[in-house]
């Protein structure tokens, strides 16, 4: 049964592109026709995959794994109120997110040809892997010309001053390629990972969820609804449990 | 090319919500039908458990029940003088992809246009006379009232088990429902969901400043239901991941809950999955449909033969099909000739916050409708001389649930991150509430679609065109509601409030509402709409096209119940008109 057939046959049509083999298979591979029955069963559940647990980074090299410790601990520093973006995870959440489909630019369009356009119109660039991996090196040496160092190597201001040159679209980045567009996505994945789920290896002990008081994958609030104004009691919980469930940092 | 000329009696393209309201009565008229399906299978216990439905990242910001503009997607340009570029990633409105399509993760927002939105041309020219439409401004009537659409109302929202309070009983006006409303036969099949804190605080205030707060009728359910087809939802429980999720929990309306485990059952029904319909195949002289081809996932082409043909998938492929197929002329906005693609409308959404210091509002406890609506500013509930503009839409507090990635509203002036937005958003997060407010978009001579010269989909067809871009009608009423919602996020007493206006031209970029609407309209003169009141085309008479497409330019309010409503107008008659006398049920 075709469970996931949106993404088999664009995976199928986009492979066609670019080899005629796909074509091959047999039609009965995936098509199914439905017919006096609810096509329920057992084991089938769409559940998300974990994530590779083997340490260290599978997408970023060195170079680029400084430079993104360095940004994310600034986007969301460590301060009085607790651990930042670094502490919780971020970097291998981004990591392991360009090393998977998002990475790959699975949700994206990205058939030429890519002009910028206007900003009404959005994303004009290539798959979220490929613009970290061609923008990385082109900010560093942006910030070699203008502050004298890579931006992993500058003091904390100096990093503050140049992600705010960047934001803005300032940053003279060689190639005219999009220096806001790249902030605006580094700052994105920043968000997601300090806020998303712990499965994912962002979030860590769920941080982020504590730092604003938000409960988590809860499903069901009926008895509080109705208590207006008081503090909801309970700590928050991720998709796995809670480290008092299992022993393991969630 | 396999064929199978064995035709069927109804085929639709495309299986979310018109989809099976479509096979559920053509079936049970006794008609056979074959629905479509380009995406795959989805169920409630497989696709969205509630052992991991509640994943932001996943469903919402990876998209995972929505279409993938990885395979589809379209151009889009604020002007005709602008070269169109792909939407290569979805922003701006999120349609569904799959069995059930959007109606998985919809937030069941079931609302009726009011009756002058259906006779919106002549009712503001008759009001505030013929200047008050500009030459530019292309709106109509639609051909049908809301009284012959009441009962269509009616049914769809007890399909649904709508939670909600009726605010005129009859032509009775009831205390503590919508006083704007056109009049119910009955009441709501569910009272209204219980209410969060937010929604609440705002209500007290709007009543104070003199408006008429009223809960919103919700497809989410207030108490265990059973619907007319005897299939049962149960009770909400205020989760927050509704709106953008499929509810793990059978608590609200879908196709799946409401109609596909009996349609499915059903000997004359069958589904096919996994199938894109390519074109809709014509007679030689163009009048009749013979069919459709489609691709199916291992990229062999077929043709299926069929009687009638209903176009019920999205609005934006449903006029792409018709543009493709050449079904109807295209609309040329040079002349203004031509109707497939014209009247291309949207919504308009701004924002007020209300921030406090000492109030826990608790934002992560929602539903996808869970909330308190003022009506005063829509439609034309309210005199408009001297406003510089027709329309308006409802504001209010719809507390969805704050899933934190998308929601950590800050202060004015609070830079985007550093300490600063970290401390702002750890303050804020659980003392704010968010009035939004939903406005109209009327139909103009510039906006509309067309087919992309450049751009092509994964089969190598050309793209849709969106050509959008808001006007100063749009602009100034959207300008008024958020001063209406500032209003009452004055009144209700917070630390500050920060007010989001929509200004500047259309941003495809962030998430507004996917309530995108016309391209192929109904009406009175084919002429100037592609469908007449019956939904059906008027080139090709065995072409039926449900959605919003039909809407001649869009109202005030979320668009499901109206598709709804006209769902069943016309699956009705189909079956107890057209089947028994094939041709147009209007003479033009």
């Amino acid at each position: 049964m075709a469970r996931d057939g949106m993404s088999r046959r664009v995976a199928l049509r986009l492979g066609a592109v670019l080899s005629a083999a796909a074509l091959a298979l047999p039609r009965s591979a995936f098509a199914d026709t439905i017919r006096r029955r609810l096509p329920w069963g057992p084991a089938a559940a769409d559940r998300p995959e974990r994530i590779d647990a083997r340490p260290g980074y599978l997408f970023f090299t060195d170079a680029e794994a400084a430079f993104v410790e360095a940004a994310v601990a600034r986007l969301i520093p460590k301060d009085e109120l607790g651990p930042g973006a670094l502490e919780t995870g971020v970097p291998r959440f981004i990591d392991r997110q360009l090393a998977g489909p998002y990475g790959q630019g699975d949700h994206f369009y990205l058939q030429a040809p890519m002009p910028k356009g206007v900003a009404t119109q959005g994303w004009q660039m290539g798959s979220p892997s490929e613009v970290y991996r061609l923008l990385i090196p082109q900010v560093n040496r942006w910030a070699a010309d203008a502050y004298g160092q890579a931006f992993a190597a500058l003091g904390p201001d100096k990093q503050d001053e140049a992600l705010k040159v960047l934001e803005k679209g300032d940053a003279s980045l060689k190639g005219g390629v999009d220096g806001k567009a790249f902030f605006e996505l580094l700052l994105q994945n920043t968000i997601e990972g300090f806020f998303a789920d712990p499965i994912y290896g962002g979030n860590r002990d769920m941080a982020g969820w504590r730092l604003i008081g938000f409960p988590g994958a809860r499903y069901d609030y009926r008895d509080f609804v109705g208590r207006h104004g008081e503090a909801y009691p309970l700590p928050p919980v991720s998709l796995s449990g809670r480290r008092e469930w299992t022993g393991k940092q969630s | 090319m396999a064929s199978d000329p064995a035709p069927v009696d109804v085929l639709l393209v495309g299986f979310g919500w018109t989809g099976a309201i479509m096979g559920e009565v053509l079936t049970a008229a006794g008609l056979n039908v074959l629905a479509l399906e380009r995406g795959g299978w989805r169920d409630t216990p497989n696709d969205f458990a509630v052992t991991f439905d509640q994943d932001e990242l996943r469903y919402y910001w990876r998209h995972r029940l929505f279409q993938n503009v990885a395979h589809e997607t379209l151009t889009f340009r604020n002007r005709g003088d602008q070269v169109a570029l792909p939407m290569r990633r979805l922003g701006s409105f999120l349609p569904g992809a799959g069995v059930g399509g959007g109606g998985i993760h919809w937030n069941g927002q079931v609302w009726r246009f009011l009756p002058s939105d259906f006779v919106a041309r002549s009712h503001n020219v008759g009001r505030y006379g013929a200047a008050a439409v500009p030459e530019t401004m292309t709106i109509q009537d639609y051909g049908i009232t809301y009284a012959e659409l009441e009962t269509y109302y009616d049914r769809f929202e007890y399909l649904c088990g709508v939670s909600g309070k009726a605010g005129n009983l009859g032509g009775k006006v009831q205390a503590g429902g919508n006083p704007f409303e056109g009049p119910r036969s009955r009441d709501y099949p569910n009272p209204p969901l219980a209410m969060t804190y937010g929604p609440t605080l705002f209500a007290e205030a709007a009543a104070r400043v003199g408006f008429h707060p009223f809960p919103h009728p919700a497809a989410n359910m207030s108490r265990a239901y059973t619907n007319p087809l005897g299939l049962q939802l149960g009770p909400c429980t205020y989760c927050g991941f509704c709106e953008k999720f499929g509810c793990g929990n059978y608590s609200k309306a879908s196709p799946q809950t409401t109609i596909l485990p009996i349609l499915l059952s059903r000997p004359n029904f069958a589904l096919r999955t996994g199938c894109e319909v390519v074109k809709v195949e014509l007679s030689a002289d163009r009048k009749h449909a013979t069919g459709v081809t489609y691709v199916d996932e291992t990229g062999a082409t077929i043709f299926q033969a069929a009687n009638i043909v209903v176009l019920s998938a999205y609005i934006l492929e449903n006029v792409r099909l018709m543009l493709l197929s050449g079904i109807g002329t295209p609309y040329d906005p040079r002349t203004g000739a031509g109707v497939i693609g014209r009247n291309y409308a949207y919504q308009i959404t701004s924002s007020v916050n209300v921030f406090y210091d000492d109030k826990l509002i608790n934002p992560f406890i929602g539903a996808g409708s869970l909330g308190m609506i003022v009506d005063d500013f829509n439609g034309d509930n309210f005199d408009h001389s001297g406003k510089g503009f027709i329309g308006g839409g409802y504001l209010g507090v719809v507390n969805t649930g704050a899933r934190p990635i998308e929601s950590h509203p800050t202060p004015d002036k609070t830079p985007k991150w550093g300490s600063a937005w970290k401390k702002a958003v750890a303050g804020n997060y659980l003392k704010t509430v968010s009035i939004a407010t939903h406005g109209a978009v009327m139909s103009h001579r510039g906006n509309y679609l067309d087919l992309d010269p450049t751009y092509t989909d994964a089969l190598g067809r050309p793209m849709l065109r969106m050509t959008f871009d808001f006007t100063d009608n749009e602009h100034r009423m959207s300008d008024f509601l958020t001063e209406r919602a500032s209003d009452a996020a004055k009144a209700m007493g917070g630390r500050e409030i920060k007010a989001n206006k929509r200004s500047g031209s259309y941003d495809i970029v962030p998430y507004q509402t996917t309530h995108n609407t016309g391209g192929a309209i109904m009406g009175t003169d084919p002429k100037t709409s592609a469908i007449n009141r019956y939904l059906q085309s008027w080139d090709v008479p065995n072409v039926f096209v449900p959605g919003a497409n039909a809407f001649p330019q869009n109202a005030g309010y979320n668009p499901m119940g109206t598709v709804g409503a006209l769902t069943y107008w016309c699956a009705e008659a189909i079956a107890n008109h057209y089947v028994k006398s094939p041709g147009p049920l209007v003479q033009a």
